[in-house]
């Protein structure tokens, strides 16, 4: 397929044994997290829909504007659906885990700092399943959007090369949440049980290690998880 | 730490796939294109219709005016420099501009060269008529890459035949052993080695969205089909009747292109859109998709 964009919104499950977890493909760096997962041996599903979220384990929110993801997961009916698969509130034993890169950390916080002027403090739709405040566009405009070496200690000793673009920080986190990564003072990996909330993009780089981390996580956190 | 590398610059286009990227003029306007949820707006002095009817030279926009809508959104903001005029992109990058877009749509300052866009630690936005056009701004170092078609017409003839043509461009390059690559390098003008990386990646090797001449919701249903990763508005949403509904319904057709039924729904009610232009009535010459090579 010629498009990077249709691409990531084909529905190709590829057999296998690897768990069921989906890309959230409204908008935004789909294709790469769909690839990514594919190659750490995950079966992957472009979630567009409630009804896609149908027997997944896992649920990435890729990059792309916060703002956008938000209103149209709100607007297909994604939005409370995944926010009660995630908190088990449904009738079966619920348990989604969720990774949220850039847009989807800041749509997993609690608190956002920095939203749009017009819009009601607190009222940008979010599932803010995360005890974290993440402030927007943090590190400035795309000229100080930068890559890096950084120290994940969670993920190897190697360090991993981290592509922020016009990332969030997590400024403040609750107890319970596990601080993963800093880039200098400012906090850009943190978990919280089953959801994982990254301010870099792992998904642009080839380094395979945060995904298959994360895949390991969705396996022993999910009870939905069945091998 | 390493900033503009060609990783975050091609990065940040990944990130506004499936998005609508919209003209305004104003901080307004601004605000409008934001809550309507694009992706991005592009600051402008005037939309292309009006670039086209006013005459003379169209520049840069007034760095104030693209300062004050950078205070206004939160989402990127995109600026157009003249071609070649690389002065002109210094100041939008230092401006803080988050993509410069070197576009025929202003008139060119320099009719040999483009910008030599790897100086840059801002990444840059090329127009583009087929895959030789596109894959030589590539390796000027531009980061994006959108169809041209016919800006401030209304008139979606052209950006589909641009997109058209970049595709089936690639497909060739795809049947094409590796040996006749060189023939294709010669005959298109398009640089060896990025014919040989769209061979063995079997797309453009950054993200291509589709610009010139989208009014309607079906317009951009119709660009995302053909395969855009996204689209540029211009003129369409405000010179038409209800910019808030338009600019709202072209990005519901662009997330859901591939369901009739919603595009039913959300093409209606939305008044006029804005008038058309028929491609022949405008002289060759003044054809703004002619601009650059």
């Amino acid at each position: 397929m010629i498009s990077r964009w249709a691409e990531g919104l084909t529905s190709e499950e590829a057999t296998g044994t690897g768990p069921l977890v989906g890309v959230v493909a409204l908008q935004g760096a789909c294709l790469e997290h769909v690839r990514a997962l594919r190659a750490c041996g995950a079966r992957v599903r472009p979630v567009r829909r409630p009804s896609d979220l149908e027997g997944l384990v896992g649920l990435v929110i890729p990059g792309g504007e916060s703002t956008v993801i938000g209103r149209l997961m709100g607007e297909t009916g994604l939005l409370g659906p995944v926010k009660e698969a995630a908190t088990g509130r449904t009738g079966g034993a619920g348990g989604l885990a969720i990774l949220g890169t850039c847009a989807g950390l800041v749509l997993l916080a609690k608190e956002i700092a920095g939203e749009p002027s017009w819009i009601v403090p607190g009222s940008q739709p979010r599932l803010g399943l995360m005890d974290i405040q993440a402030n927007r566009n943090a590190f400035g405009r795309q000229r100080e959007s930068f890559e890096a070496d950084l120290s994940v200690p969670a993920l190897g000793e190697e360090p991993v090369r981290a592509v922020f673009i016009r990332a969030p920080f997590i400024e403040g986190a609750g107890e319970g949440v596990e601080k993963l990564a800093w880039f200098g003072d400012k906090l850009v990996l943190a978990r919280q049980g089953r959801f994982l909330a990254c301010a870099f993009h792992p998904e642009l780089t080839g380094d395979l290690r945060l995904h298959k981390w994360w895949l390991g996580l969705v396996e022993t956190m999910s009870p939905n998880y069945e091998r | 730490m390493d900033q503009g590398t060609l990783t975050v610059k091609r990065g940040l286009a990944e990130m506004l796939k499936g998005g609508v990227i919209m003209d305004v003029t104003t901080p307004e306007q601004a605000v409008i294109a934001e809550r309507a949820g694009a992706v991005a707006v592009m600051a402008l002095e005037r939309v292309p219709a009006d670039i086209r009817s006013a005459g003379g030279v169209a520049r840069m926009a007034d760095p104030v005016i693209i300062r004050r809508i950078m205070e206004a959104v939160t989402i990127p903001v995109m600026a157009k420099a003249r071609i070649g005029h690389f002065m002109e992109a210094r100041i939008l990058e230092e401006l803080g501009a988050d993509y410069i877009d070197e576009s025929e749509v202003l008139t060119p300052a320099d009719e040999q060269y483009h910008i030599n866009k790897h100086e840059f630690a801002v990444p840059f936005v090329c127009g583009a008529r087929n895959l030789g056009e596109a894959l030589r701004r590539i390796a000027e170092g531009a980061a994006m890459v959108r169809t041209k078609g016919e800006p401030g017409t209304g008139n979606v003839v052209e950006a589909v035949r641009h997109l058209r043509a970049v595709n089936s461009e690639i497909r060739r390059v795809l049947a094409a052993g590796e040996e006749e690559l060189t023939s294709l390098a010669k005959e298109w003008g398009a640089p060896y080695e990025l014919l040989l990386l769209v061979k063995r990646e079997g797309r453009l090797p950054v993200v291509n969205f589709s610009a010139g001449g989208i009014a309607t919701p079906a317009d951009a249903a119709l660009m995302m089909q053909l395969g855009a990763d996204g689209i540029f508005i211009g003129s369409g949403v405000f010179k038409s009747a209800n910019p808030e509904a338009r600019a709202r319904a072209v990005v519901l057709a662009t997330t859901n292109y591939n369901d009739p039924k919603v595009l039913a729904e959300v093409s209606g009610g939305l008044g006029e859109a804005m008038p058309g232009l028929e491609i022949g009535s405008i002289a060759p010459g003044a054809r703004m998709q002619e601009r650059g090579w």
